[in-house]
């Protein structure tokens, strides 16, 4: 195909000189981590929360959760995304959202992208302690109830420590997720890992090399996250149940 | 506080659904061409011959570890480069339809083929036995007696991810390719109406997306009660 391939590309000083496209890639590898990291914590608060809400006997407040994870999960994350960065500033009130368009750039696009994954994220943790609580047989919560136990100490004591040990595994895919779903912060122009590719390509005119990298780095994350939560499924794992020691 | 105007939104109607019919071509065309090739690496996955499941694992493995951005991205890099060198496409001529839709096919092949294997799985192993007992070839078992049930369990969960994947679409936005929301984007960006056009693009997948799951979960319910 007549292409020049240089690895030693990522070596040289960018053209503004401060850094090598080496560093560029790391910066950006270090903004998709702590993006992903910040909007992960966030979103398994507020994901258990709801998740809660949805299975408590109260038609308001379960409907309210309903139509929240409905509303998240039924809207593309770009869309999303350009709401939070676009529109949401616009429609606070005037103080706020002028804090906001004056803040720097950066720090703009970080949040929006960090409010727009975590809230994405809490409805699918929300569905996930939804399932989890449901599959605990009836006779827990009943058990609870008639041992004197009030609706919340059930929650605390009986049915919520059961339940987060049996979501562990499909809440692993959601926080691998939330690292794919982090390359879709690009478009707002937050410089994370694949936008940095982008970037490199129209400095250097070596896209194979600069999208192999980010291909990657993306690999290991991958890897990493699932060998660390394999490890945390293994040790809270329930036994008797299936996978259980 | 913002004030809104929505005049920009009826004359760009036309428009719009140039736009929609895009994004509902690659969600079509990925759904058929992912169920198929999905199907075949579910098959090759199960398969004994060792270098065919190692390939459909690692295809597998490798499509679900990538931002679909980063897929998004090589496909509009790789596809004009190898129709230009192989096929003698003119240099420069539009291809981002065509790239958007096997990006969206190959990597949605990988999801579906999960979904399908654990389909083919879940149909008692008795099935498969009863059906060599009475003569029949694997491949015959497979097709006439397998994937049939198989399939009938795994409709709502395809027509789910259909959904995921039709709101995925939006992200051909990458390449500046005027799907519903590119359409929607270029619209709001053209009057000053970023505002009013984001809300109604959002409102508009709102109301298809909900609707649709609506409909196979009903769906979903007549089957396990059927």
């Amino acid at each position: 195909m007549g292409y020049n391939w240089n690895w030693g590309v990522f070596l040289q000083p960018t053209s503004t000189g401060d850094d090598t496209y080496l560093g560029w890639m790391f910066y950006g590898f270090k903004v998709t981590i702590a993006l992903s990291l910040s909007a992960w914590l966030i979103a398994l608060a507020l994901g258990a929360v709801v998740g809660v809400l949805r299975t408590v006997p109260n038609k308001w407040l379960s409907g309210f959760a309903t139509a929240y994870v409905e509303l998240f999960r039924n809207i593309p994350l770009l869309v999303q995304l350009f709401l939070w960065y676009f529109v949401m500033p616009e429609l606070l009130p005037e103080r706020m959202g002028d804090a906001f368009k004056q803040s720097n750039p950066f720090m703009q696009q970080f949040l929006a992208s960090m409010v727009c994954l975590a809230l994405f994220t809490s409805a699918r943790v929300a569905e996930q302690v939804r399932s989890g609580i449901n599959s605990l047989p009836p006779g827990q919560k009943n058990a609870g109830l008639a041992m004197g136990f009030t609706l919340a100490q059930t929650y605390r004591y009986v049915m919520l420590p059961m339940a987060v040990r049996l979501i562990v595994p499909p809440l692993t895919s959601e926080f691998l997720n939330i690292f794919k779903n982090s390359a879709v912060c690009s478009t707002i122009g937050l410089l994370e890992l694949a936008a940095q590719g982008r970037q490199l390509v129209d400095y250097t005119a070596q896209p194979y090399e600069s999208f192999i990298a980010v291909t990657l780095a993306y690999l290991v994350i991958n890897i990493v996250v699932m060998f660390g939560m394999r490890w945390v499924e293994e040790h809270v794992r329930v036994p008797g149940y299936l996978g259980g020691k | 506080m913002h004030e809104f105007d929505w005049s920009s939104i009826p004359n760009s109607l036309p428009f719009l659904w140039d736009g929609m019919k895009i994004s509902l071509q690659i969600t079509v065309s990925a759904v058929i061409f992912g169920i198929v090739w999905g199907t075949l690496l579910a098959l090759m996955r199960m398969s004994p011959i060792a270098p065919l499941s190692w390939f459909a694992a690692g295809y597998v493995n490798l499509f679900r570890a990538i931002p679909l951005v980063m897929v998004l991205l090589w496909f509009f890099l790789i596809v004009p480069h190898l129709l230009e060198s192989i096929f003698g496409f003119p240099r420069g001529s539009d291809m981002r339809l065509g790239s958007a839709m096997a990006g969206f096919a190959l990597f949605e092949a990988a999801y579906y083929s999960e979904i399908i294997r654990a389909g083919i799985q879940s149909v008692p192993k008795g099935q498969m036995g009863a059906a060599s007992a009475l003569g029949m070839t694997y491949g015959q078992a497979m097709r006439l007696v397998v994937l049939p049930q198989a399939f009938r369990n795994m409709v709502p969960l395809l027509l789910t991810q259909g959904i995921i994947l039709f709101q995925d679409t939006s992200l051909v936005y990458v390449s500046a390719l005027a799907d519903f929301f590119g359409a929607a984007y270029k619209v709001g960006d053209r009057d000053g109406r970023l505002v009013e056009l984001l809300l109604f693009a959002g409102a508009v997948y709102f109301v298809i997306c909900f609707t649709a799951s609506r409909i196979v979960r009903y769906y979903q319910h007549k089957l396990k009660t059927a």
